[in-house]
């Protein structure tokens, strides 16, 4: 029916005369500590429940240090099309956290973002590594501050079902044996969420990084090199070591029904059926919300094994950005950079600061400590590689770089038409812009 | 809804007829203005703005003409997208006016059809969101948590027991996979041979009580041979080899083949061993058919890329049923009864006054139902978004959807696309709203 979107249109148009009223209320004006009474501003972002009660807390200390009136907007995982949307009808919010840098460079390349100010600059030039100050920064200016960051090399284990005497295998060909052996007596020890594509491509990124190198690991993420470049073969060949039938409960069909929680159910539920599952810090908060595990006794973690001798870790970060020209925004987002808001939130648990201020004896428990630990003494930090690309290619359901790994695993015989297909794809996409 | 009205008086005939035509026209359009006004706003700005929409690109600054169609048009998705709209425009809307009509002309006759029908209109009641969850757990495919499976298997397990063994594999290289299913021994064996058959996946703990050590054969005759456990270095041993503590798998069925024709079957004893003493010298396949290891039933993949447009249009009947029904219910009542008694007393059976009679005396109101639920059927979204899984989301797709996905969606937020594409929905559309609106002027007429 065409009515559907022609509404949303005029809905747009709607907003669009809504946000020419508010405009004229706007001003330029420097930011200080106090003196922002009166102001209100709206932040989106995508935590809900827990994480949007922790982050409520934060913005309250900002609230009470400033006098601003903070609102809070959770759009959840579709945070990018409500900001599309909303930038389209011209009433983006004041404030967004962003989780896809490939987002925030697009939006400052569109000259969407206010770049944030000298100050700003300097505290992150101070506090963070280069890496996360590369995450907000477009041609020479910087847009965004990482605010928060996780750790998407991390394997999780039951540890009930593997008992007193399991020793993590820290490297890939031990943990392959571990599998292996436990698959050998009957079990089905690895847990994968493989109707979420985006599972199956942190699983390939974590391998990649580590059998082509940083450095091939960029230029694909960048689109120099091809799909078909044998390096990707290579790391598809070294994952299908570990993403075998007999390893996964039910075997590859019903790793492609089972959704990231389902995933996380699996080894941590009432009734597991398989051991280990792999994802990021956040397998944390879905096994607190989804089975009666505890974080830190039952449900344990190792780093994502390593091979060779490489030593890195996929991370990710979501980034706070300013929409809007209010001194309340730009100001939010400076908070936000500094280590005391982080510790407002580092205190809840559940909560990895990238700012170096940020202690490690800070994190309230065993299993966020180690997290934080893995991600700052990683030799190499690479991001997510699909959050770098075009969300056409690196984030839509049901096709591009998520499809091409969920039809890998399906059938890895027809690697060569599935990265052809991806490279296909990918073509287009760059050559859109 | 002028279903209810079709056949014998309308509304508006009552007056129409009457009044004068003329008055003054500036009256008229006093009248008319609040309704022009939201016509003009809600349906015809957002058409032609659409419309416009469609000629340019993402941004909405660079007119590209017809690139966008041309984009749209030669990109797979949309092409999956479009197979799968038909595919629901012909099956769906004659499904569910075929079962609301059964419904209708059954809950005639029972007694408490009012309790009955509101049953069954129920699910209309239930956002479509909340449907389509709830046939996603429907359809699960652990048969632990789907209905569907947990009845299937259940239903399978009364006729076929599963296997001994499921799952099991032979360590790595010690047998191959045969073309015609089970596992096939590597090369020909003698007569006289001894033959080792490394099985592992399977939990130790989980074989029959009798099953003993597994032991060698010994020196004798005949083609010997041993299936055991090979439970490997999970359970402390070495894979491939015959560990203390590792038994033999008894009753496994074991062939001897020589060529394509099965010479003999054994089967293993309780420590695992199989003997054929009387073998003519020769050379021979062992086979351990499929059979033995046969995975449980666990149901049928609903929701994967096979199945999946079928299971939502179940879920869309399931809803829309009970509208069908009750228009046609309501149709049904509006027959003069006098024609199906003069049928029924010249001698026609129930199913000759049901398709002869009432079907043609109904069809005004099923074609009502059916053009409706035609227009219902086309900007069906909200089913398959919540009830395809991410791994068969594409093979879902229908045309309202990849309008969603392409204009809105995190693919990019392209509304040029988005727009033509809606477009395209609105030609698709246009026929049944045709048809609807030359139905309405034949009715005043």
């Amino acid at each position: 029916m065409p009515k559907h979107p022609a509404v949303a249109c005029a809905a747009c148009a709607a907003v669009v005369l809504l946000m020419v009223a508010g405009c004229a209320g706007g001003g330029e004006g420097g930011a200080a500590d106090g003196d922002l009474s009166g102001q209100t501003i709206e932040v989106a972002a995508v935590w809900s429940d827990q994480e949007q009660v922790a982050f409520e807390k934060v913005l309250d200390a900002f609230e009470r240090k400033t006098g601003a009136t903070v609102t809070y907007t959770s759009a959840g995982d579709e945070l990018p099309t409500v900001l599309a949307t909303r930038l389209a009808g011209g009433a983006p919010p004041d404030v967004a956290v962003i989780a896809q840098p490939n987002l925030v460079k697009t939006l400052a390349k569109e000259g969407a973002l206010v770049p944030l100010s000298q100050e700003t600059a300097r505290l992150v030039e101070a506090d963070f590594a280069p890496s996360w100050r590369d995450l907000g920064t477009y041609d020479g200016r910087l847009y965004g501050v990482a605010f928060k960051a996780a750790n998407k090399s991390i394997m999780w284990y039951d540890a009930d079902t593997l008992g007193p005497d399991f020793r993590p295998p820290l490297q890939w060909d031990d943990f392959v044996d571990v599998l292996r052996n436990r698959a050998d007596v009957g079990e089905t020890p690895l847990a994968v969420g493989g109707a979420d594509g985006w599972t199956l491509t942190d699983w390939f990124e974590n391998v990649y990084l580590q059998t082509a190198g940083p450095q091939m690991y960029d230029d694909l993420a960048a689109h120099r090199i091809p799909w078909t470049h044998p390096s990707v073969r290579t790391a598809l060949q070294k994952l299908n070591e570990v993403l075998r039938p007999e390893f996964i409960p039910g075997g590859i069909a019903s790793a492609l029904q089972t959704e990231f929680t389902g995933s996380v159910v699996k080894v941590f539920g009432d009734r597991p059926s398989a051991a280990f599952v792999y994802e990021a810090d956040f397998v944390a908060a879905a096994i607190n919300k989804s089975t009666s595990a505890v974080v830190g006794e039952d449900a344990k973690l190792f780093p994502f094994p390593q091979i060779g001798d490489q030593d890195s870790v996929v991370g990710g970060g979501d980034t706070a950005v300013v929409f809007s020209n209010k001194p309340a925004a730009s100001a939010l987002v400076e908070f936000l950079a500094s280590a005391e808001a982080a510790s407002v939130w580092v205190e809840q648990g559940g909560f990895i600061s990238p700012n170096e201020q940020v202690q490690l004896s800070d994190y309230p428990d065993a299993i966020s400590r180690s997290i934080a630990e893995e991600l700052k003494g990683a030799r190499t930090l690479r991001f997510d590689m699909s959050d770098l690309m075009p969300t056409a290619l690196g984030g839509t359901k049901g096709d591009g770089f998520w499809k091409a790994m969920q039809d890998h695993l399906a059938d890895p015989a027809a690697v060569d038409e599935i990265l052809a297909a991806l490279e296909a794809k990918a073509a287009t996409v760059y050559a859109a812009g | 809804m002028s279903v209810f009205s079709s056949r014998k008086s309308h509304p508006w005939n009552d007056t129409e007829g009457d009044t004068e035509p003329g008055g003054s026209p500036r009256l008229a359009l006093l009248f008319l203005a609040p309704a022009l006004l939201l016509l003009l706003v809600f349906v015809a700005y957002p058409t032609v703005y659409s419309i416009g929409r469609s000629l340019f690109d993402a941004r909405g600054t660079g007119f590209v003409g017809l690139g966008n169609y041309a984009t749209a048009l030669t990109d797979s998705r949309t092409l999956v997208a479009l197979r799968n709209t038909v595919i629901w425009v012909v099956v769906a809307p004659t499904l569910v006016t075929s079962v609301g009509l059964v419904l209708a002309v059954l809950t005639e006759r029972v007694r408490w059809a009012a309790a009955f029908r509101l049953v069954v209109f129920m699910p209309l009641a239930i956002s479509l969101v909340a449907s389509g969850i709830i046939f996603r757990l429907v359809y699960d495919e652990d048969p632990d948590r789907g209905l569907v499976n947990a009845v299937l298997v259940a239903g399978h397990d009364l006729v076929a027991p599963s296997s001994p063994y499921p799952g099991v594999r032979p360590r790595d290289g010690a047998l191959v996979e045969l073309p015609g299913g089970g596992l096939g021994s590597v090369g020909q064996v003698g007569a006289q041979d001894v033959l080792a058959v490394p099985l592992t996946g399977f939990a130790p703990d989980a074989l029959p009580a009798q099953a003993a050590p597994a032991v060698t054969p010994g020196a004798g005759t005949g083609l010997r041979g041993l299936v055991w456990l090979d439970a490997g270095a999970g359970a402390g041993g070495v894979p491939g080899r015959v560990d203390g503590g590792e038994r033999g798998m008894p009753g496994v069925t074991v062939e001897v083949l020589a060529g394509d024709q099965v010479v003999t079957t054994t089967t293993t004893g309780d420590d695992g061993r199989f003997t054929v003493p009387d073998l003519a010298p020769g050379s021979y396949t062992v086979r351990l058919p499929a059979t033995n290891f046969a995975e449980p039933f666990r149901g049928l993949t609903w929701l994967g890329p096979a199945l999946i447009t079928p299971v939502i249009i179940s879920a869309w009947l399931w809803i829309m049923a009970g509208f069908a029904m009750t228009l046609i219910a309501a149709g049904l009542a509006a027959i003069p009864r006098d024609a199906l008694e003069a049928a029924r007393v010249d001698g026609a059976t129930e199913w000759q006054v049901f398709r002869r009679v009432t079907v043609p005396l109904l069809s005004p109101v099923l074609l009502v139902v059916f053009v409706t639920l035609v227009i219902n059927v086309l900007k069906v979204f909200d089913l398959v978004f919540v009830i395809a899984p991410g791994s068969a989301q594409e093979d879902a797709n229908v045309l309202a959807l990849q309008i969603w996905q392409v204009a809105f969606g995190p693919g990019g937020g392209d509304q040029g696309i988005g727009s033509a594409l809606a477009v395209l929905l609105f030609l698709l559309v246009l026929p049944a709203m045709v048809f609807n609106i030359r139905r309405f002027r034949r009715d005043r007429s």
